[in-house]
């Protein structure tokens, strides 16, 4: 028994070794993502500097937490990690890679500082046995989904979150994406973007609701949610539509209304002063 | 008997599918109903609403003292907006009711100023009490009008399901007493403008941008065509098609679109009539991975920025999705940044080519401007901070302020516990013009 133990600890002592050279050449600046990061992250925590989660984000916390270490080490404060401030991190610590990485796969609750032990930094994520299957089958599908371009590139370690446009949620992203899918799924790209821009432009005009959803379904706005169609799942080009659309793109000028005029049944829609057309739709004041 | 058997098995047929029909049209009904109800409350909660709201208005008429102005009109504030929300729950949006939800969220963000404002020291002028006496006017008539139809709906028993039937296929009968009713609401608002609010009110609505400022000659579609060739660097072999804009638009542009035989990507780019300044460019192609940083990715957008003679041009936001990144410049002059003037861009991190551009914030705040000369110092304007902010970075910056008039402030980024803010404090009267909280990367939820 005891020699069981005692390999076991071999094998975790060997397998989290910590790795002198790893970030790659770019200069991090704030806003990145990927694995630059989550070394970033973790290095600044085992010196205690960043007390947040390691999610792989470069956002505002990890961003002070490097200007203080820069501060405390003497280097220009410009809160970019370049070739000094990489070196002056990899001295100071210790960056226990395969720990890290297994841990940010799993999902579990972790933390990276130095002076304590790895084993009792983890809180293992409870996952019930009957429900791991699905999971990790769920897991997948959402990774392809969201994803699909890494799985075939490096095998990289996920992010723990992501970016998102200043005041909006993942959750309203896909609403939207779900919106611009079934009202516009056979339009040019454009098309798709100025679907989401009019959506937006509604939530800012005072004669519609105020919120992604107030607008979305408002009853009869859309024929998408009057027959159903919103719940389709919506593929990549419409969530990529709306993210454009979020970052200020609006390659419908500001319009509130669009119609397909082969199926226009309305009159009224007419006699709003067009903008412009873009594939089927014409997009009006 | 095999007969009887037959006419057994066929009726037994009949009997099932009888059922199945009676069961299907029962669940329909059901759902019918449903959805009828809630039209029917949200009408109601409606004519209920613009009762209250009516008398609300009436009620701050008679008063006078601060303490209970600023209550009364807050609860104008939250009246309007409620009935605002409950319209947009009726199926009205194929029937131009527009106005209506205009003059409710006028209403609110005028009470919301008059309410949040110190009324001892800038007591209602005598023109907000005429813009109030005028809303109470106003506000009596679609009161009446609401009960109207509400008189009528009751006692017809009509259905709102009919008047979404009727919309949606537009053989609408003449006498459809909801639609006719809302539309006499309407035509009743339509007649009070936005400008009987007084000049010291601005609307919700961001005044609309247009592109006042910029100069230059009319260009012709051959034009359009050639300034998209030298922004957009292109070769010579693509296809271009040029559209002008169609007379709804706010100011004229054209509509290019590039579309790349040998690489099957296609280009969108718009260019205003006026002087031939690109509005905004995407091209869509799928980024797969990447090759440089982000951090290039600034170096190279400042860099074209620079050679398309967009001078002055400092980074303010960087943003990393998938294998795109966006950025935010903004000008900066004598080390002010105007924020007005941004222009967003997309870069891909594959070849770290330009694939989006947008100026239509900087073609619309663009112009020549005299920096003056702060009245506090920033010693003065770190005083008007909340103690509990830990300040980290300061500078001077130039903002469009919720009145939608440009100010010079102070700008202090701070951080308290978890988050980071950033406060403009005025520099001429030391308001802290505006706090915004800093948005923090969003954890990818229900994975693993």
């Amino acid at each position: 028994m005891r020699k069981w133990f005692i390999c076991l600890f071999l094998i975790f002592s060997f397998s989290y070794t910590s790795q002198a050279h790893a970030f790659s050449k770019q200069v991090i600046q704030r806003g990145a993502v990927g694995d630059d990061v989550i070394e970033l992250q973790a290095r600044l925590q085992y010196l205690g500097f960043y007390r947040g989660k390691i999610d792989g984000v470069f956002g505002w916390r990890t961003y002070w937490a490097l200007r203080n270490f820069q501060y405390k080490f003497k280097l220009p404060i410009d809160g970019l990690v370049g070739e000094t401030t990489k070196q002056k991190l990899v001295q100071a610590s210790k960056y226990y890679k395969s720990f890290v990485h297994s841990n940010l796969r799993k999902g579990n609750t972790f933390t990276h500082y130095g002076g304590i032990p790895l084993s009792k930094q983890v809180k293992v994520r409870q996952t019930k046995a009957k429900n791991q299957a699905t999971a990790t089958r769920t897991t997948n599908k959402q990774a392809n989904k969201t994803a699909s371009p890494q799985q075939t590139a490096v095998k990289r370690v996920k992010t723990a979150a992501v970016n998102v446009p200043n005041g909006f949620s993942q959750n309203d992203i896909q609403l939207m994406a779900n919106a611009v899918h079934g009202e516009a799924r056979g339009e040019p790209y454009i098309g798709q973007v100025a679907v989401a821009a009019v959506i937006l432009n509604r939530i800012n005009s005072p004669s519609f609701p105020n919120t992604v959803a107030g607008v979305i379904f408002e009853p009869g706005a859309f024929t998408a949610v009057a027959d159903g169609q919103i719940w389709l799942t919506p593929n990549e080009t419409s969530r990529k539509a709306v993210l454009d659309a979020l970052n200020g793109w609006d390659p419908s000028s500001g319009a509130l209304y669009y119609f397909n005029p082969n199926t226009a049944t309305n009159g009224w829609i007419w006699s709003r002063p067009q903008i412009k057309q873009i594939g089927k739709h014409i997009f009006c004041k | 008997m095999l007969r009887i058997l037959l006419i057994a098995a066929l009726s037994i047929g009949i009997a099932g599918t009888a059922y199945w029909g009676y069961r299907e049209h029962q669940q329909k009904n059901a759902i019918l109903i449903h959805a009828e109800n809630n039209y029917q409350r949200a009408f109601h909660d409606l004519t209920y609403q613009i009762d209250l709201l009516h008398d609300q208005i009436g009620t701050t008429l008679a008063m006078n003292s601060r303490q209970s102005l600023s209550p009364a009109l807050a609860e104008v504030w939250r009246l309007a907006s409620e009935a605002h929300a409950t319209v947009g729950q009726l199926p009205l949006s194929l029937l131009p009711f527009n106005k209506t939800e205009e003059f409710l969220s006028n209403i609110g963000s005028f009470s919301y100023r008059a309410a949040i404002r110190d009324l001892d020291k800038q007591p209602l002028n005598s023109e907000e009490y005429k813009t109030l006496q005028q809303l109470y006017k106003k506000s009596a008539d679609i009161q009446q009008e609401l009960r109207n139809v509400q008189h009528l709906v009751l006692e017809n028993n009509l259905r709102w399901m009919d008047v979404e039937l009727a919309l949606a296929t537009n053989n609408r009968p003449n006498d459809n007493t909801i639609i006719d009713g809302f539309k006499t609401v309407e035509k009743n608002v339509q007649s009070y403008n936005e400008t009987d609010f007084g000049p010291s009110f601005t609307s919700v609505e961001k005044r609309a941008k247009g592109f006042e400022h910029i100069s230059g000659k009319k260009i012709t579609k051959e034009q359009a065509k050639q300034i998209a060739k030298t922004f957009l660097g292109l070769k010579g072999n693509e296809e271009i098609q040029v559209v002008h804009s169609g007379e709804g638009a706010s100011d004229a542009f054209y509509s290019v679109t590039i579309k790349n035989p040998k690489t099957k990507s296609e280009t969108y780019m718009d260019i205003t009539e006026k002087g031939g300044y690109p509005i905004w460019v995407i091209e869509n192609r799928p980024v797969n991975k990447q090759n440089i940083s982000l951090n290039d990715a600034t170096m190279r957008g400042l860099r074209f920025l620079k050679q398309h003679k967009f001078n002055n041009f400092e980074l303010y936001e960087s943003t990393q999705y998938d294998h795109v990144a966006v950025l935010t410049f903004v000008t900066a002059q004598d080390g002010v940044r105007i924020y007005p003037e941004s222009i967003k861009m997309k870069i891909a991190l594959d070849d770290g080519n330009i694939i989006g551009f947008s100026a239509r914030d900087y073609l619309s705040s663009k112009r020549e401007r005299t920096i003056p000369k702060p009245a506090i110092s920033i010693e003065q304007a770190r005083q008007k901070i909340n103690p509990n902010v830990t300040i980290m970075e300061e500078r001077k910056a130039i903002i469009m302020n919720n009145v939608n008039q440009e100010v010079l402030c102070y700008e202090f980024l701070g951080t308290l516990g978890d988050d980071t803010y950033r406060i403009f404090i005025n520099a001429q009267n030391g308001i802290e013009e505006k706090v915004e909280k800093l948005q923090n990367p969003e954890p990818i939820y229900g994975e693993i």
